[in-house]
């Protein structure tokens, strides 16, 4: 009982992990909280259904597409709608909220809610750990999410476009003197989020039913990954989700399924209220609180 | 200003530029000299009466379902202006279905377990609510921007999941059988009545140094803070302020469906405020206020396509922040203060 619980507390934490990725990246470099998230997770999930059922791709053609769709979508959102209100907060979170809610009422409108919503598994059977079974999708959650972590880790630190990211982060005039163009920058990063929230869709939705209140529980999750995490910082991210992960497991094995989602919005509410710049983040200290 | 280039024919100058100048009628108006004739009283009065009359004229002539909107508009109004209140000192709320789930809540609760009557609830409800509510935000006071508003965002959606897991407060069904209001028109005026109070009565308070020192807060909070205000009270001040209201609304709710349930938790009492005060203009009461009498009947009349409301509330989220982010009422508000013209640019 115990080892299972841990064994799925693995799992769920790089779940979360993974989930949290795109919004991580994105708010880190870009300073945009991206509240259409939840929506483009979910988009992503619809369309590779579409493309498999409606179009007939095979799995392998229709994942890269969608990755790549819902990238251009990101993209886009910068380009048409937030570099119009660039630097004014509260009109980011509004416009992305809108156009999350939009996306996500409109698939409730046009009725894509059932059980036969589901992505296919990349592979059937299940793996032996210990005394456990493990089935392989969980197998292949695992896996991605910790080579994609790996990946940015690498891809922020030794390419370019990765270091003019962190340069954008750090401070945004001084590279800006660098000769690196803030506003490219921020639309690579919403489409990176759009990319990374598409790939985690893809790779998680098929353990559940893609649903409509999904969008907002995968925002949700994700706000609470950075946030106790500390907003825009990469380790703090792996270190919140294995904590929100394993505590959501042990509370679900305790007390009920009901209060995974509490856990996940206590967790907020505390590192709000004690440390808002999360458990690993340093800057921006004056920023958030007087 | 037109766009750069458009005002340009060909390559020399005759460029323009748009030019925004008082009228004189506002010029004259502004000070005690407004008394000297009618027509500068009548500027003055026009737009403070005009929603009064209106209101009470449609209060009057609407058919029977016309006047429930017109109640439920109004009570979204106040829900749109406690959220604009709070904007106003710097607060930025993405969950202002707190403040309408905690009043319904309680005057649900004070009906189901003691039979209070309505006139009893209603006030005792916005009072207790408007202080529950701050006590429940107290701790993140300190909190800037938008990392209040992720509270705010998560306290209502935490709520409902506790509701539901601990099954308490009706759980998942809800209370039902609140006492409902003896009448339509009780409920007409009241609500119509607690529309312009609140209007007014927020006006009012910006208007005064009061309020100044909140604006001032929003603008600059650490200046305040070293002019000597006890800035954090003060915004504990406007939570308790913008709750009441907020908790009102609520309350009135529960007695007018008879019914309170975990749906006032729900994302729509946070979203059409917002989208409200967007559409409106934010920042000076009237404006949400603007807002909701759009959003509400625009949806009503759009109840044929079901969900597909929300969508356009998202639509309408984005294009006016995006193309009209001054919103509606402050658009009117220099029209009718000001007028435009274009002049020549010397270059």
């Amino acid at each position: 009982m115990l080892w299972g619980a841990l064994l799925y507390g693995v799992v769920n934490s790089v779940t979360l992990a993974l989930v949290a990725l795109g919004f991580n990246l994105t708010f880190g470099i870009s300073g945009i909280a991206n509240f259409s998230y939840g929506a483009m997770y979910v988009l992503a999930g619809y369309g590779t259904w579409m493309m498999l059922q409606r179009l007939g791709l095979p799995l392998l053609a229709a994942i890269p597409a969608m990755v790549l769709a819902t990238a251009l979508l990101g993209a886009l959102l910068y380009r048409i709608v937030l570099v119009r209100v660039r630097g004014m907060v509260i009109s980011e979170v509004i416009a992305t909220f809108g156009i999350g809610l939009a996306i996500l009422e409109l698939f409730r409108y046009l009725g894509f809610i059932g059980f036969q919503y589901t992505l296919p598994v990349f592979a059937d059977g299940s793996l032996q750990v210990g005394p456990l079974y493990l089935d392989l999708q969980r197998v292949f959650i695992l896996i991605v999410g910790g080579s994609l972590t790996g990946f940015l880790w690498f891809f922020t630190r030794y390419t370019r476009t990765g270091l003019a990211f962190r340069g954008i982060a750090q401070d945004e005039y001084t590279a800006l003197c660098l000769g690196i163009d803030s506003d490219k920058v921020a639309t690579l990063s919403l489409s990176f989020g759009g990319g990374l929230c598409a790939l985690a869709a893809v790779v998680i939705l098929p353990i559940g039913t893609i649903s409509v209140d999904a969008g907002y529980d995968v925002l949700l999750e994700a706000l609470a990954v950075c946030i106790v995490g500390g907003l825009g910082s990469a380790l703090g991210m792996v270190i919140a989700s294995f904590v929100l992960g394993m505590a959501q497991s042990v509370t679900s094995l305790y007390m009920g399924s009901h209060w995974m989602m509490i856990v996940n919005l206590l967790a907020i509410l505390l590192i709000l209220g004690i440390r808002p710049s999360g458990l690993m983040g340093k800057q921006k200290e004056l920023e958030e609180r007087i | 200003m037109r766009s750069r280039g458009s005002g340009c024919t060909g390559m020399n100058k005759s460029r323009t530029r748009k030019e925004r100048v008082d009228r004189g009628v506002k010029a004259r108006s502004e000070d005690v000299f407004a008394l000297s004739s009618w027509r500068e009283i009548l500027y003055l009065l026009a737009p403070r009466l005009l929603p009064v009359l209106v209101l009470f004229l449609l209060a009057l002539v609407l058919p029977v379902y016309w006047k429930k909107v017109l109640v439920s508009s109004a009570i979204f109004g106040i829900l749109a202006m406690s959220w604009d209140f709070l904007v106003c000192a710097g607060l930025v709320s993405l969950g202002q279905a707190l403040f309408f789930g905690v009043g319904a809540y309680l005057a649900g609760t004070f009906h189901h377990l003691w039979g209070w009557p309505w006139w009893l609830t209603l006030p005792l409800a916005s009072l207790l609510g408007g202080g529950i509510c701050t006590l429940l935000l107290a701790p993140v006071l300190r909190l800037r921007g938008i990392y209040f508003s992720m509270v705010t965002l998560v306290l209502p959606l935490m709520l409902v999941r506790i509701i539901e897991a601990t099954k308490a407060l009706g759980g998942t069904e809800g209370l039902s059988g609140i006492q409902g209001f003896p009448g339509l028109g009780v409920e007409l005026v009241l609500s119509v009545g607690m529309f312009l109070a609140a209007l007014f009565g927020y006006r009012r308070i910006l208007g005064t140094d009061y309020g100044l020192v909140m604006q001032g807060i929003r603008d600059n909070d650490r200046s305040v803070i070293s002019s000597g205000i006890n800035a954090h009270w003060f915004r504990a001040q406007a939570l308790f302020l913008a709750g009441c209201m907020g908790a009102l609304a609520g309350a009135f709710m529960t007695h007018a469906y008879m019914f309170v349930g975990m749906p006032v938790f729900a994302l729509d009492y946070s979203i059409l405020p917002i989208t409200a005060a967007v559409v409106g203009g934010m920042g000076s009461i009237a404006g949400p206020a603007l807002g909701a009498f759009i959003l509400v009947p625009l949806s009503e009349a759009l109840r044929a396509l079901g969900a597909l409301r929300i969508v356009f509330y998202g639509v309408f989220l984005v294009i006016f922040i995006v193309g009209l982010p001054e919103g509606l009422f402050h658009y009117l508000k220099r029209k009718y203060h000001q007028f435009e013209r274009w002049t020549a640019v010397e270059s």
